[in-house]
C-alpha cells in the first residue's frame, strides 16, 4: 500500500520528494542531526541563515523557554557565505535531499552578492530569503514589514539568482497577505511562513529581561494557531505555492498546515525535543493518507472544508 | 561518540537531600559508551510550561546494574516533575551530549576535583573513571550547609575527601577556594564545576598555582547538539556552544 502513495510536491520547479523540511536556524547544516535521523529521507534542509560577512550574533543568553514554546535571539551567527562555500557546502552537497541556504542581510547590496555566490553552487537548488532582517540603512527596520522594503530586496535578489527563490516572511506586520502579494509580484517562486514572532520574557524576582535583547523571536506551539491562520490567509491572496512553518510537532500539525493551503511544511523547534521529527513526521502523514485513503499528497493542499 | 536518542526505565528516584534527588534510569541492552564530563537532554513535557528538555550531568553509570545515575537539583517545574518520578516510568533522553573532561598526562600525580553544590555530579563518574584507570583523583566539595553535601560516602571509595560549608558545620569553614588541601599538594591538573562565580575563583587560584585548569560550564540549551546557537561561550575564539565545543573548557580557552 505505502507504494502507492504519492508524497512528492514541487515548490515552482524545486521538486521535493516530500513536503517535510527542516527550518533554518534549528537543524545546523544536517550533520548536526546525522546521529537521529536518515538525513537522505528528508524533502529538503534549509540551513542555518547566511550572510555575505562573518556575525558573531547577540551576546548571551540567546534564549528564554515561554509557554510552549520558546525566545530565541541568536542574532544570525555565522561564520559568512565565503567560509560557507570553502568549508561547509563540500561536507554536505551529497545529501541525497535539497540543500537549500538561508540567505540574511542587513542591506539590498549584501542580500544581492550572496545571493549571486550561492547561485554559482551546483548542490543547491534554491535558497530561502530572510526578510526579517533589519534595515539598517532605514533605521534598522526589517525589510519584511513593508510591501516596499520587501519588493526592493526581493526584486534585486531575483536579478541575480536564477533558481528557486522562497521568500520567508515575517508575521510581525499587520496584514501578510499584502507582504506575500508583492513577494509573488517581485518574483518570488514561494513564501515560507511564518519566521519567529516579536516577544519578551522577564524574570519577575530579578527584575531583568531573560534575553540579552531584551526582546526576541518566539517560535513553538504557542505560534501554530497564528502561523495556521496566515498560512490560510495567504493562501488564498496569492498564487505561488506556500511553505507554512510555526509550531509543527507532528504528522497531524503538517497535515494541517496542507489543508490550510501550504504545498510543504517545515519543522523548527520540534527537533530541539524530539531530533528523530524529520523522519517520524513522514511516517505520521504516510499513517494518514492510509487512514484517508489519500494517494496523493497534492490532493491534500488547500483541502480544508470551510 | 554517537549520540541517541533512548526510552529509559526509572530504577529509582529517591530525594537524598530536601532538594536533590538521584534518578537511576535503565533499559535493557547495555547503555552506551558515555565520557565523564558529559550530560544527557531529559524530555520532561507533561505541562506547557516545561517544553525544552532539561540538560542534566552524568553523575555515574553502574555497569553493574545497568543504570545511568542523575542528581536533580529541584528548582523549577522541569526539576520538580524529574523528582517526582517513580520506579517503572519511561523517560526519553537524548545522550551523550558535550565534550568531557580531558584525561591526564600522569598517573600517579595527584588530580584534584572540585565541585560545588549540584556542580559535584559530573565529578562523581569522572572520580570513578580516573580511580579505574590508575590515575589519583582527590575531591574538594564546598556546600552551605552540612545537609547539602552530598554523595561522601560513594566519593570516599575512589580516593580521598575533603569538604567546605560556609556555616562551618562540616569540614573545614568557608568557600573551596579557602581550604588549606589547594595549596598543601601539587596539583597535576584541577577540574571544578559549580556555580560560575566559584569556579572563576578557583580558576584563579588554579592559574597563581601554575595549575591546568577545566571547568564545566552550564548556559542554558535548547538543542543540546550544536544547531540553535543558543548556549554560546565568548570565547578567545569568538562564541561556541558550550553543547558541542564544552560543556568542559580549559580555562586558557575562556576571556575570564
Amino acid at each position: 500500500m505505502t507504494n502507492e502513495i504519492k508524497m512528492g510536491v514541487k515548490l515552482g520547479n524545486l521538486a521535493l520528494k516530500n513536503p517535510i523540511m527542516t527550518a533554518s536556524g534549528t537543524f545546523g547544516y544536517g550533520s548536526e542531526f546525522a546521529d537521529f535521523v536518515d538525513l537522505n529521507r528528508i524533502g529538503g534542509i534549509i540551513v542555518k541563515g547566511t550572510t555575505l560577512h562573518h556575525r558573531e550574533g547577540n551576546p548571551y543568553p540567546r534564549m528564554a523557554e515561554t509557554p510552549s514554546g520558546m525566545l530565541n535571539a541568536v542574532g544570525l551567527q555565522n561564520k559568512g557565505v565565503h567560509y560557507f562555500v570553502d568549508h561547509i557546502y563540500p561536507t554536505i552537497k551529497d545529501i541525497k535531499s535539497n540543500i537549500i541556504v538561508n540567505v540574511s542581510g542587513s542591506q539590498v547590496e549584501d542580500y544581492v552578492e550572496t545571493a549571486r555566490i550561492i547561485n554559482e553552487l551546483k548542490g543547491v537548488p534554491a535558497i530561502e530569503l530572510n526578510i526579517s532582517c533589519p534595515n539598517v540603512k532605514h533605521g534598522g527596520m526589517a525589510f519584511g514589514v513593508t510591501t516596499s522594503g520587501a519588493s526592493e530586496v526581493i526584486s534585486a535578489v531575483r536579478r541575480a539568482y536564477s533558481k528557486t527563490l522562497i521568500v520567508k516572511l515575517s508575521p510581525n506586520v499587520t496584514d501578510i497577505t499584502e507582504i506575500a502579494k508583492a513577494a509573488e509580484a517581485s518574483g518570488a517562486d514561494s513564501v515560507s511562513l511564518i519566521n519567529t514572532l516579536l516577544g519578551m520574557a522577564v524574570n519577575a524576582e530579578k527584575r531583568k529581561p531573560l534575553l540579552s535583547t531584551v526582546t526576541g523571536g518566539l517560535s513553538g506551539p504557542a505560534v501554530k494557531p497564528i502561523a495556521l491562520r496566515m498560512v490560510w490567509q495567504v493562501s488564498k491572496a496569492v498564487n505561488i505555492p506556500i511553505v507554512g512553518l510555526g509550531g509543527i510537532m507532528n504528522g497531524l500539525d503538517a497535515i494541517e498546515f496542507m489543508l490550510a493551503g501550504a504545498t510543504a511544511i517545515q519543522l523548527g523547534t520540534a527537533n530541539f525535543i524530539d531530533p528523530t521529527v524529520s523522519n517520524r513526521v513522514i511516517d505520521e502523514i504516510q499513517d494518514y493518507m492510509i487512514r484517508h485513503h489519500v494517494s496523493d499528497i497534492n490532493d491534500l493542499i488547500g483541502a480544508l472544508e470551510v | 561518540m554517537q549520540k541517541t536518542v533512548l526510552d529509559l526505565t526509572v530504577k529509582s528516584c529517591e530525594m537524598i537531600s530536601a532538594q536533590y534527588a538521584l534518578l537511576k534510569l535503565t533499559q535493557q541492552n547495555p547503555l552506551p559508551e558515555m565520557h565523564a564530563g558529559q550530560f544527557v537532554e531529559v524530555r520532561v513535557d507533561n505541562s506547557s510550561t516545561t517544553f525544552l528538555r532539561r540538560p542534566i550531568s552524568i553523575n555515574n553509570i553502574d555497569r553493574d546494574d545497568n543504570s545511568l545515575w542523575l542528581l536533580i537539583q529541584v528548582i523549577g517545574d522541569g526539576t520538580k516533575a524529574m523528582s517526582k518520578l517513580q520506579s517503572g516510568d519511561i523517560v526519553n533522553v537524548i545522550l551523550p551530549l558535550g565534550n568531557g573532561f580531558s584525561w591526564p598526562k600522569e598517573k600517579s600525580k595527584p588530580l584534584l576535583l572540585v565541585g560545588g553544590g549540584v556542580g559535584t555530579a559530573p565529578m562523581l563518574y569522572w572520580g570513578k573513571l580516573l580511580r579505574e584507570k590508575g590515575y589519583n583523583p582527590m575531591f574538594l566539595l564546598g556546600a552551605r550547609s552540612k545537609k547539602d553535601l552530598l554523595q561522601l560516602a560513594d566519593f570516599a571509595t575512589f580516593g580521598s575527601v575533603y569538604t567546605t560549608t560556609e556555616d562551618g558545620s562540616y569540614g573545614e569553614k568557608g568557600y573551596v577556594t579557602n581550604h588549606s588541601v589547594l595549596t598543601s599538594e601539587s596539583w597535576q591538573r584541577i577540574y571544578v564545576c559549580g556555580p560560575k562565580p566559584m569556579m572563576m575563583a578557583v580558576a584563579k587560584e588554579a592559574k597563581l598555582l601554575n595549575v591546568g585548569c577545566e571547568v564545566s560550564l552550564e548556559n542554558s540549551m535548547a538543542c543540546g547538539v550544536g544547531a540553535c546557537l543558543c548556549c554560546v561561550e565568548d570565547t578567545k575564539k569568538g562564541h561556541v556552544c558550550v553543547c558541542t565545543e564544552g560543556p568542559i573548557f580549559d580555562t586558557e580557552k575562556l576571556k575570564w
